[in-house]
């Protein structure tokens, strides 16, 4: 065996302490907690009060509406069904133009920019033209897929895409770009082809920044969708906003932004558990240690 | 054993394009050969060019001038048999022990039963039984460089370059690591060209010392190391013939590191 085993697990730590130690530093961590989420809860209960009190006495609820509305108009949805049919239907279709757009345009992000955070040359012609083309107002183009692609699903999985391609690009690009030398050169030395450089070495270092691009990406994804649902289409979450703010239904509006960010939010979540299940090669901030 | 130089370098020079615009010349009308099985060790002040030889001769660098023969052929890429142990941890920390040792079998076309069986040998051989499904953050400097040192060994380079493989690990772990070198050295007939700017560690490890002059660097003068074999580097230091050796060469490396000491201070004014 060699002298130098020094190994760091986190559990190793535990069992020299006295058990009563680890008990009294695992309860404060636990009343902290309950702290957290208490003042949390509170924020959340006070916002909602105050904002139902004042659209009751002072302001007028017909443009601010009030949270009571918006859970009326959330049940009704749910239980009846919405002025375009039923709620799942609208969800279903933004959700297959968010997803459908989020993985053509991330796969399309990763490979460009790893093709040109590899190649110095590629990089360097196309750099001007990456640029304007980012600099574009890219939602703008919305209004041009309707054109182009009529009211269905064509058009809004292309304003997801263009949206959710530059945001995974920058990042694998930079991923690709920041690959330790080291690791390239030892792999080339140890026998590596150059093609196995590139998937053994290249690809997972940038994961890392690949992953966390696609956080934010899926975000604009659902954006891409309901902002083009917003400009033409004949069903969606995004049309079911619209149709809201045609009819002054404020509390729809609501309604539908409410939705919208429980998707976002069980996407975000999706999205973590790959991460942590892709990155567990990574030592863990904290870990499980208990701190004293 | 060959008897022929398996490592010719003929009139080498190494130009690089400075940051600043310039032209950097890194090494310069270097000649030296190394013959199989022979373990020489490189010295010379901080940054004088002594690891560029090293990717010269494994064909990562194209010299700018001269030729660089690795088996009496011309180096135009790397070299087949050829390993080489950076001065940075160059192992993969998405990768398990095992499959760090694994690379290079998988990477020159074995199955993956297949490699992970000869890393699995060589995993045990440095000492790092049992840490095979650790990955490298769970695992401690010095045990990372056997990590790096078994990915090395398992495609059984006849011709092993080190970069100052060692200078980053603290003493103790330092002669151990030497030491297991030595052993491990000792079962093959690879040819060791070892970069160090420590000139204790160069004697202790070598059977030949090459010392570099400041840089550009280029071959100042090269010093037999008669000492017996097997070693073991902490006693070997006491010995009288190793101060001997040392007073020798160290005549020869003070003035290259005080004329790389007024080169810095010049730079630093």
């Amino acid at each position: 065996m060699p002298h130098d085993t020094t190994i760091t697990t986190p559990r190793s730590g535990r069992t020299t302490v006295d058990s009563s130690v680890v008990a009294k530093a695992t309860s404060a961590h636990r009343k902290r907690r309950a702290t957290v989420w208490a003042i949390r809860l509170a924020l959340v209960a006070g916002w909602l009060v105050s904002w139902e009190l004042t659209a009751t006495y002072w302001i007028d609820p017909f443009f601010y509406s009030k949270p009571s509305a918006v859970w009326q108009r959330l049940v009704e949805w749910f239980t009846v069904g919405t002025s375009q049919g039923s709620i799942w239907e609208q969800i279903e279709v933004t959700l297959q133009e968010a997803v459908l757009g989020f993985a053509l345009g991330a796969l399309a992000g990763v490979v460009l920019g790893i093709l040109l955070g590899r190649s110095r040359l590629l990089a360097e012609i196309c750099a001007p033209f990456i640029k304007a083309a980012n600099a574009v107002p890219r939602i703008v183009l919305a209004a041009l897929f309707v054109l182009w692609f009529g009211l269905g699903m064509t058009s809004k999985v292309a304003t997801a895409f263009v949206l959710v391609f530059f945001a995974v690009f920058f990042n694998a690009f930079q991923g690709a770009r920041e690959v330790d030398r080291n690791l390239v050169n030892n792999a080339r030395v140890l026998g590596a082809s150059r093609l196995r450089v590139l998937t053994s070495i290249v690809v997972p270092s940038a994961t890392s920044w690949i992953l966390a691009s696609l956080h934010i990406a899926f975000g604009f994804a659902l954006i891409g969708a309901v902002v083009g649902e917003f400009t033409g289409a004949s069903k969606g979450l995004g049309l079911l906003i619209n149709r809201s703010q045609n009819m002054y239904d404020a509390p729809g509006i609501y309604a539908g932004m409410i939705v919208i960010t429980v998707i976002a939010l069980l996407a975000e979540w999706l999205l973590s558990v790959l991460e942590k299940r892709l990155l567990r090669w990574r030592p863990q901030a904290g870990g499980t240690e208990v701190r004293v | 054993m060959t008897p022929d130089p398996v490592i010719e370098l003929r009139n080498a020079t190494k130009r690089f394009r400075a940051s600043s615009g310039g032209v950097h010349t890194a090494v310069r009308d270097l000649t030296m050969t190394v013959r199989g099985g022979a373990f020489v060790a490189v010295v010379g002040p901080t940054g004088c060019g002594k690891s560029t030889t090293l990717s010269l001769v494994s064909g990562l660098e194209p010299p700018s001038e001269g030729v660089v023969l690795v088996r009496g052929e011309e180096v135009f890429c790397i070299p087949p048999g050829v390993g080489y142990m950076f001065q940075n941890d160059a192992v993969l920390p998405w990768r398990s022990v095992l499959d760090n040792v694994a690379s290079g079998p998988r990477y020159r076309g074995s199955s993956r039963a297949e490699a992970r069986d000869r890393a699995r040998v060589w995993v045990e051989r440095v000492g790092l039984a049992g840490f095979e499904g650790y990955y490298p953050h769970q695992l401690s400097g010095g045990m990372r460089k056997r990590v790096a040192l078994a990915q090395t060994l398992v495609n059984e380079p006849e011709i092993l370059l080190m970069d100052e493989p060692f200078s980053a690990l603290d003493v103790q772990t330092r002669s151990l690591m030497q030491d297991e070198l030595l052993r491990l050295w000792a079962g093959s007939d690879a040819a060791v060209v070892f970069v160090t700017h420590d000139l204790e560690e160069a004697i202790a490890l070598a059977d030949r010392v090459v010392v570099m002059t400041a840089s550009p660097a280029t071959v100042k003068a090269s010093f037999d190391v008669a000492l017996p074999r097997p070693r073991n580097v902490e006693e070997i230091r006491m010995t009288d013939e190793f101060l001997f050796v040392y007073r020798e060469i160290w005549d020869s490396l003070r003035e290259e590191v005080n004329r790389a000491r007024e080169e810095a201070s010049h730079r630093a004014a």
